[in-house]
């Protein structure tokens, strides 16, 4: 009998270590076209991905951020606003544990659009971050143009956000916390009210981190 | 011998038994304060626990904790008024400051009650059924 536990546990090992050697590559998100191109006389088909296009907003420092800054640093993105009173502080939560794991490394930002610029001017934003504890380079609240802010998310992000004057707030918007690699491509999409997803999120960033630098597709 | 032993066991049986029903009863007061404190919990969950946490830890300088219990204790009777309307300005919660803004919840006085037991009474707090009545009656003080 101890015999045969003993095998099975040998067994159960041995496939927990086969599991965890296998490398897992997070999906890519968004459209995609092929191209196909003619060189040397091969023909070689590409796959073009949807890619967050340029864009340019102001921090809670007042300095300008644009896609430049996030050029290969992999980042994630959250659409919010600092007078919600549904769901934001239980993302902004979670999204603290994101903030408190990468804090100290240079290629991961978080990037926190809020979405009633009219309200949360910088000084706003600045007056946020610090009652949540943020400090330097590595989380920042943007403002930008309502326009600029709702196409980036629905057309970009695919989070949908709208004004809603019938819920609490006047907004209503998505948690989601959207991942977007060091090509700017999106890789996963998490809901930032839910602690599981953002542990998942913490660990799929560690799995981006490790990825091999593709070469980028003009 | 037998006897003895069937005799000894059915008293201990019987002295079990009655103890059991001594237990299993309740005074009025704890039942009315169980099913303050078990609505309340759901109420919790739905209306307050996003910002002020599964805990009532709050979130950092932004959103205050709901673990100061002589805060609790001196405002006894306008926490109704403040679950009920919101709150404005500032309010010093353990030695911080908190200024944002608390949004009005529009609960029902006896949902008030439910969720004002639940929370003076969890996260370390200890201050027993704040009734239906005594809901009704402060908010009719509020300023």
């Amino acid at each position: 009998m101890k015999k045969l536990a003993g095998a099975i546990a040998v067994i159960l090992l041995w496939n927990a270590c086969k599991f965890n050697s296998e490398k897992k590559t997070l999906p890519i998100y968004g459209n995609r076209t092929p191209i196909t191109k003619v060189v040397n006389g091969q023909t070689t088909t590409d796959t073009i991905y949807q890619t967050i296009p340029a864009f340019k907003f102001i921090d809670q420092y007042g300095d300008s951020i644009n896609n430049k800054n996030l050029d290969g640093k992999i980042y994630v993105a959250d659409f919010f606003f600092t007078t919600c009173p549904s769901i934001c502080p239980i993302m902004q939560r979670n999204m603290l544990d994101v903030y408190n794991t990468f804090k100290n490394t240079n290629d991961v930002k978080i990037l926190s659009y809020t979405i009633d610029p009219k309200h949360d001017s910088v000084a706003v934003l600045k007056k946020y971050a610090d009652k949540l504890g943020i400090t330097g380079n590595s989380w920042w609240f943007l403002q930008g143009k309502k326009d600029d802010t709702y196409r980036l998310a629905e057309k970009n992000y695919l989070v949908a956000v709208k004004p809603d004057s019938t819920v609490a707030g006047g907004y209503i918007h998505q948690g989601y916390f959207v991942l977007i690699d060091k090509k700017s491509r999106i890789r996963g999409a998490y809901d930032g009210t839910k602690p599981d997803e953002v542990k998942q999120l913490i660990a799929d960033i560690k799995t981006l981190k490790s990825e091999p630098d593709q070469p980028a597709v003009k | 011998m037998k006897l003895k032993i069937i005799g000894s066991i059915s008293i201990i049986l019987f002295v079990l038994t009655v103890t059991g029903m001594f237990t299993s009863c309740q005074s009025d007061e704890e039942i009315e304060f169980k099913r303050y404190y078990s609505s309340g919990s759901l109420v919790y969950q739905t209306k307050c626990q996003n910002c002020h946490g599964t805990h009532g830890e709050g979130l950092l300088r932004l959103i205050p904790p709901l673990t100061d219990s002589n805060y609790l204790k001196i405002n006894k009777k306008s926490l109704a008024c403040i679950v009920k309307y919101g709150l404005r300005g500032e309010i010093n919660i353990k030695n911080k400051i908190f200024q944002e803004k608390m949004p009005p919840t529009g609960l029902a006085p006896i949902e008030i009650a439910n969720v004002l037991t639940y929370v003076t009474n969890s996260f370390g707090n200890k201050s027993g059924t704040i009734t239906n009545q005594q809901v009704e009656e402060d908010l009719a003080g509020c300023k």
